[in-house]
């Protein structure tokens, strides 16, 4: 019984001992992988997502509590993205890509009190005090932190209508195989 | 393949031969049609960004007017195809597969069809290249073989890649269709001259005619009005589908194959299609812009078929009606069977790129219903640009797009070739098509990501800009309370103190 | 020289480990979706095998036999087989990050795959001399890798055969890999004297 425990013991510090170098000799830095996530998000720090700002969104996905299909202004190809970097299969057909939508400006009811354009992470909103306020569509992502600000509710998020140059082909519906029984 | 064919093939190892059904409307001599009450001139008939209208609702225009001008590099302005009113400036259906609206000038003709001021060239050999090509993008003229891309684009190119041989192409291997066909048959003089005026634009030595030889008359027509030109080619080309793509025919005449992701112009060669010549020829020599075009008018659900000349604009409606349409068609296709676009209705006005209109019966318009794949093959001998067309279709049947473009699929031109001899009759080109979109809408979004993230940081740059400004007004601010306060004080006691500005240091 | 060619043969093909006697069905069936993580899959579990025969014959031959503590070879294989693979973990991170992350939580599996277990016991079971169980385990763990390479290949297709929805995903697999083994059950017919 002693040759036993010792044996057992013997071998268990020895190997213990090897893995403990080879830790030391195979060391690798800590994960940059959340650095590595922040840099393929938009950066907006919209909030969309509900984290405060792209960097905690990105460490939420790092540690697997936010799924990579979080952003919605990144939509599909984001999730992509993020899915080919940490090696994970993803249904992109069930990713919400209602397609883009941007703020408008009722521009009979905008008071120009410039609550909007202090908001705007990619300063998409034009305007001084007392004049009427504009989105700029190309800069304008859609994400909503205007529109509480109005006091007037002269601004409202609409879907970018799809154009010829953007309208794709849908994809064939797919075959039903009849089951000869 | 047997060792018999591989000795006597006289056609290509690709392709396909459609029965082509060109006749009777081919022989049809061409006609004009009577100008229309209306016409609707689409913004975008180009590729490229629209063009931008100039023009103003109830305002008068003369036929060859300049109604909208080009936008950007990549883009072709438009003329008023007759004089008239312009009625309205607003969305019309696009003749696009989308059945999407796009913005449209809609012109009642007065019926007097009065021309503008016209700038003639007695010769344009006497021009400087740069000045042909300006005419040409002023004139509107595009690729009338279907791809519609600015013309004087390409002559820029071919002039900065030194292009050496111009194909023309009067391939029109696409079925059904016959107005390259009657363009040189009828006016093969015109084509000539506007195929020597693009050699001379671009630079180009010799000039290769590359025609179909199911095509005999439109040869000899070539044949005699090129006689004269030692070094303008009339090549007669094996009929097979799709000898008329741009590669392909580059390939036949020449032998060079164009890389994947190459431009034809990279392997010193530029394809110019008949039409496009004979409306160079027109801007060039009559200073006319590309105001009306040669459309087929084919299928069996029309009782006239043939080819007529229309203005740009013209609803397909009263191209129908010329043409006699027996019952109902089962489907209307703008442009040729195999990769032509099926409109939703007749009220879509023709464009610049609207080789032909074809009102398919019953029986023509069939599509069998889609089986399983048998994995035969058939699709990968027919496939021009030698891909897998089954192993693609697979790939996004299964949602894996970037498996499929590891298979070539920006390669695919959509020819159609795969989907004609599909025996399980499986739509392979909408399958292509749709993923291509999805991948060029992929990747505009991440474009578009790229660009949040630099307005994004150009913002927070913005704000630490601000921020630091305020500091360093508010030290200046300060330091000049400071230094009036000491003046004050100074003023006051009898020793002058000398004051130092802080600026400097409120500065960094 | 030819019976140690012989041992490699029969063993990779004819007395197949995964599809003759049914040992490490579980990375076959979970890193199998393609090819790249099943080959990575493969070589490392080549490695753990071959390190893990060789480490418990010496355990076996120097320490069980002699002292008489065959009761402890269980408890002592799976030490040494856990240490084994726990080195493998961090040489594959270190060398092969995209592996590492494509192997997954199947990588510390290998430390339960039963085929590696398995052979150390046949191994010492047998009576093998030094060589032989090297060879033994090292042929074992080639034919794991072959068969987990066809059938990820085979999976890498069948990935975008349209099915019957019943029959989509795992149970297509496991009919699969059944024709797989009766394929296999072939190479029992050959005799190789």
């Amino acid at each position: 019984m002693w040759l036993a425990i010792f044996s057992l013991t013997l071998l268990g510090t020895l190997l213990g001992l090897a893995l403990g170098l080879a830790a030391k000799r195979f060391h690798v830095e800590a994960s940059s992988i959340v650095a590595e996530i922040e840099a393929l998000m938009p950066g907006s720090n919209c909030g969309q997502c509900g984290f405060a700002g792209c960097p905690r969104a990105a460490a939420a996905i790092a540690d697997g509590s936010a799924p990579v299909t979080v952003c919605p202004p990144g939509g599909k190809a984001l999730a992509q993205m993020l899915a080919a970097r940490l090696g994970i299969s993803i249904d992109l057909t069930s990713v919400a890509d209602e397609g883009p939508q941007i703020a408008i400006v009722a521009e009979d009811i905008c008071i120009g009190c410039c609550r909007c354009s202090k908001v705007c992470p990619t300063d998409a909103i034009v305007g001084a005090a007392k004049q009427i306020h504009n989105v700029i569509r190309e800069a304008c992502t859609g994400c909503g932190n205007c529109i509480d600000r109005c006091p007037t509710e002269a601004l409202l998020l609409q879907p970018l209508p799809v154009t010829v140059q953007h309208w794709v082909w849908p994809k064939p519906a797919t075959v039903v195989i009849a089951l000869a029984v | 393949m047997g060792i018999f064919e591989k000795i006597f093939r006289h056609h290509p190892p690709w392709g396909v031969h459609p029965d082509d059904h060109k006749l009777p409307a081919a022989n049809a001599p061409l006609r004009s049609l009577p100008l229309p009450a209306l016409l609707y001139v689409p913004m975008q008939q180009h590729v490229g960004s629209p063009a931008r209208p100039v023009v103003l609702v109830g305002q008068h225009v003369l036929k060859g007017q300049l109604i909208a001008e080009a936008q950007g590099n990549v883009s072709a302005p438009v003329h008023a195809p007759t004089s008239g009113r312009i009625s309205a400036i607003g969305e019309v259906t696009a003749p696009h597969p989308s059945g999407l609206a796009q913005l449209a000038i809609t012109i009642a003709a007065d019926g007097a069809d009065t021309w503008c001021e016209r700038l003639p060239v007695d010769d344009p050999f006497a021009l400087a290249p740069e000045e042909i090509a300006r005419r040409t993008a002023a004139a509107g003229v595009v690729g009338l073989g279907g791809a519609t891309f600015p013309a004087a684009v390409k002559f820029n190119l071919g002039r900065r890649l030194k292009v050496n041989t111009l194909i023309v192409n009067g391939g029109e291997c696409e079925p059904y269709l016959s107005s390259d066909d009657r363009i040189m048959r009828d006016r093969a003089a015109e084509v000539v001259d506007g195929l020597r005026i693009v050699m001379y634009a671009i630079g180009a030595r010799e000039a290769l005619v590359g025609i179909e030889d199911n095509k005999p008359q439109a040869i000899a027509a070539m044949r005699v009005a090129a006689a004269a030109f030692g070094n303008v080619q009339v090549r007669p080309v094996p009929a097979r589908y799709p000898m008329g793509s741009d590669k392909q025919l580059i390939q036949t005449l020449t032998g060079k194959e164009v890389p994947a992701d190459a431009r034809a112009a990279e392997v010193g060669v530029l394809v110019h299609n008949v039409s496009t010549c004979a409306a160079v020829h027109r801007a060039l020599r009559r200073g006319e812009p590309l105001v009306e075009r040669i459309v087929t008018l084919n299928g069996g659900a029309l009782t006239r078929p043939g080819n007529l000349l229309a203005p740009i604009g013209t609803p397909v409606v009263d191209l129908l009606r010329f043409a006699g349409v027996s019952g109902r068609p089962a489907r209307l296709v703008l442009g040729g069977p195999m990769m032509g676009i099926v409109l939703p209705h007749a009220r879509v006005p023709i464009v610049k790129g609207a080789s032909g209109i074809l009102a398919f019966d019953a029986a023509e318009a069939h599509v069998a219903e889609a089986g399983p794949c048998i994995r035969c093959g058939s699709c990968t001998r027919a496939c021009p640009m030698g891909l897998l067309p089954l192993e693609m279709a697979s790939r996004i049947g299964a949602d894996d797009l970037a498996g499929a473009a590891g298979f070539g699929l920006s390669d695919c031109i959509g020819c159609g070739c795969c989907a004609y001899v599909c025996p399980s009759h499986i739509p392979l080109v909408q399958y292509f098509s749709y993923a291509k979109g999805e991948l060029s809408a992929r990747e505009r979004s991440k474009l578009r990501n790229d660009a949040t993230r630099r307005l994004a940081e150009e913002r927070v740059a913005r704000l630490e800009r601000e921020a630091r400004e305020k500091a360093a007004a508010a030290a200046r601010r300060k330091a000049e309370r400071d230094a009036a306060k000491a003046a004050a004080g100074a003023a006051a006691r009898p020793l002058p103190v000398r004051i130092v500005k802080p600026a400097s240091e409120a500065a960094t | 020289m030819t019976a140690y060619l012989l041992l490699l043969l029969s063993t990779a093909l004819v007395n197949n480990v995964v599809l003759v006697k049914f040992l490490g069905l579980c990375p076959f069936m979970g890193v199998s979706r393609n090819m790249d993580s099943a080959l990575g899959m493969g070589l490392a579990t080549t490695f753990v095998i071959t390190l893990a025969c060789a480490a418990t014959w010496l355990l076996e031959h120097w320490l069980l036999a002699p002292f008489d503590l065959g009761y402890l070879r269980i408890l002592t294989f799976i030490l040494v087989i856990a240490a084994t693979v726990q080195f493998v973990e961090m040489v594959v991170k270190k060398s092969a990050p995209a592996l590492y992350q494509a192997l997954g939580i199947y990588l510390p599996l290998i430390t339960t795959n039963c085929a590696v277990l398995g052979l150390a016991l046949l191994t010492a079971q047998e009576k093998m001399s030094f060589l032989r169980s090297l060879v033994y385990g090292f042929g074992s763990a080639l034919g794991f890798t072959l068969v987990l390479l066809i059938f990820a290949g085979l999976r890498e297709r069948l990935a975008l055969a349209r099915v019957p929805a019943a029959f989509a995903g795992a149970p297509l697999s496991f009919i699969l890999a059944s024709l797989l083994s009766l394929a296999f059950m072939g190479f029992a017919g050959l005799s190789f004297q």
